[in-house]
């Protein structure tokens, strides 16, 4: 084949994709913006309002406290991210470094958490969840600790912190160990810097992962103050389902952060997802 | 000094191993210990049942619909999700420009959160919505994307296809990466040229890989909930009720805590088969000691 039909067939392709994979919130995009006037049902479909309104956006953030669930989904992200970093990281430079007794029952012990799904498992750790009174009935704090803590560590993030470890050569480590340096100080000072990229990929995924997750804040969430972003969206989608003007401007409204934090950080879920390195 | 470094070891894995504890190992037993347990007649006081509860779920024809449907859909996602974004890997690792935009907007569903996406695929699915539109514009009668029981699971895949391609283009991608340029050049040597090409150099490198994104998507697609939460609630007719659903009526509005947690044994053996596949087999360099 000619190189130049080919390459064209390739963008072609490819540019149909990307279409595609816009579409769906182009087509919301759209619809939030259409005014009272406008027929959002128009036959046919009309891409560009011309009834051109911002008047859905004000409206649904009046109505509804969209960015107290941006908070609430920031404070919840970040403080998943945070303690799985710590406690991954803890975890991870035994197994890659020492020998220990029970390493590997420790090692198969957090091999097994893969092989079992959070949806199996979900209905006893909303009944200890509950015995801990980690639900928001009790506290705004102890609400928002029962959407972070059971996701505060995970074997993925664990497995991906020692293979980082594993990589960082021996030597290193011995001479700081002549040096008369306790474990604690190079695992902190000399190991963790030295990691850093496999930390960065960790923050990045734990981040988007604890942002979209539904499931789970769905089930113990009952105070609307402490919604977080899909729990509130999809509160939204069923209070308004007559008026999809506002749904859309809701949902528009929910993706912008997720979508600025994806486009500053782009080089860094390229590469990560490139890495293979955490499964959703 | 054993005994000290013994003692280290174990606090680093220390507060790891606290979480785990509370939030993984109890409820793991907790799950298996409840399914033994009949909840229905008095919640706050359940009699022992053996294995009452699977055979209740065996012989109950909405659980083995539940099942039926979770394999529909499986099928209806896993091919699709191993050999589409495999394509478009291939597309982009050529010399093209632009590659990085390419990657970046194949990529962006996968960063937003599948509640936004299935709204807004609720919103083209809807009877006068756009892709109704698009079926009457080429000729073809109108469908009820989410309200005909036949058809529904179809559109709820498209929506888990929707939000997976990216994902899995980027695994493909750093796997192409990987096939040493050299067998190309063998490859020319020999004449072999285009499609071919790949099909006798890049396919048989990345099949590992190719294993591997059959086991991950196998895997996410018998835990899909929140798409089919959003867009059907397991409907019209049961047809999109898969065994996450089940489980989750069961345990949540039913409150029927035995019958949901012997669901969800059953739900973790199918499970288990295809991780252990992946971890002891297509993944067994990461997670060796």
């Amino acid at each position: 084949m000619k190189n130049k039909t080919k390459n064209f067939l390739i963008h072609l392709t490819l540019i149909t994709v990307c279409a595609l994979s816009l579409i769906p919130f182009l087509w919301l995009l759209s619809t939030a913006l259409k005014g009272r006037s406008e027929n959002i049902f128009a036959y046919p479909p009309v891409f560009i309002p011309h009834d051109f309104t911002l008047e859905n956006f004000k409206e649904v953030l009046r109505l509804v406290p969209i960015i107290r669930y941006v908070i609430n989904s920031f404070i919840v992200a970040s403080a998943t991210v945070i303690l799985n970093v710590i406690l991954s990281a803890l975890a991870a430079y035994p197994l890659a470094r020492m020998e220990f007794k029970g390493k590997k029952i420790a090692f198969f012990a957090i091999l097994a958490t893969i092989m079992v799904p959070f949806q199996t498992i979900m209905l006893p750790i909303y009944i200890i969840t509950l015995k801990l009174n980690l639900i928001d009935s009790y506290s705004t704090t102890m609400g928002y600790l029962g959407l972070i803590l059971p996701f505060a560590v995970n074997a993925f993030g664990i497995f991906l912190l020692r293979q980082a470890f594993l990589t960082i050569p021996r030597e290193i480590e011995q001479s700081a160990v002549i040096d008369g340096c306790n474990s604690l100080q190079i695992f902190y000072l000399l190991l963790l810097p030295m990691i850093k990229p496999s930390i960065a990929l960790l923050v990045i995924f734990t981040f988007i992962g604890s942002w979209g997750e539904f499931l789970w804040p769905s089930i113990v969430l009952t105070n609307e103050k402490l919604f977080t972003l899909p729990v509130g969206i999809n509160n939204l989608s069923s209070t308004f389902s007559a008026d999809y003007r506002l749904v859309a401007a809701g949902s528009i409204v929910s993706i912008i952060p997720i979508v600025v934090f994806f486009l500053a950080l782009q080089k860094y879920f390229i590469q990560g997802s490139q890495e293979g390195a955490l499964k959703g | 000094m054993d005994t000290k470094k013994n003692l280290a070891a174990l606090l680093f894995l220390l507060p790891a191993f606290v979480v785990l504890t509370i939030f993984f190992f109890i409820p793991f037993f907790q799950t298996i210990y409840l399914s033994f347990f009949d909840y229905s007649k008095d919640i706050y006081s359940p009699d022992f049942v053996m294995f009452q509860n699977y055979i209740e779920l065996i012989k109950s024809p909405l659980f083995l619909k539940t099942i039926v449907n979770t394999f529909y859909f499986l099928i209806l996602c896993v091919p699709f999700l191993v050999i589409f974004p495999l394509f478009l890997a291939i597309l982009i690792n050529q010399n093209i420009k632009g590659k990085n935009i390419y990657k970046i907007i194949i990529y962006l569903p996968v960063v937003i959160s599948i509640v936004v996406v299935a709204i807004a695929f609720k919103w083209l699915y809807a009877p006068e919505g756009l892709l109704n539109f698009f079926m009457e514009s080429i000729g073809l009668s109108h469908i009820g994307w989410l309200s005909s029981p036949k058809v529904a699971m179809i559109s709820v895949a498209i929506v888990t296809i929707f939000k997976g391609v990216g994902y899995y283009m980027m695994i493909y991608l750093s796997a192409l990466m990987s096939v040493p340029k050299e067998l190309y050049d063998a490859a020319d040597v020999d004449g072999a040229v285009g499609f071919k090409k790949h099909m006798l150099v890049t396919i048989p490198h990345i099949m590992p890989m190719i294993a591997l994104v059959s086991t991950m998507s196998s895997i996410s697609a018998l835990k899909v909930f929140v798409e089919i939460y959003v867009m059907t609630h397991g409907g019209p007719l049961d047809s999109t009720k898969t065994i996450v659903y089940y489980i989750y009526e069961k345990a949540f509005e039913n409150l029927d805590l035995g019958i949901a947690s012997a669901g969800a044994v059953i739900l973790l053996i199918i499970v288990m088969a295809f991780s252990i596949l992946n971890i002891f087999v297509f993944e067994k360099d990461k997670y060796s000691i």
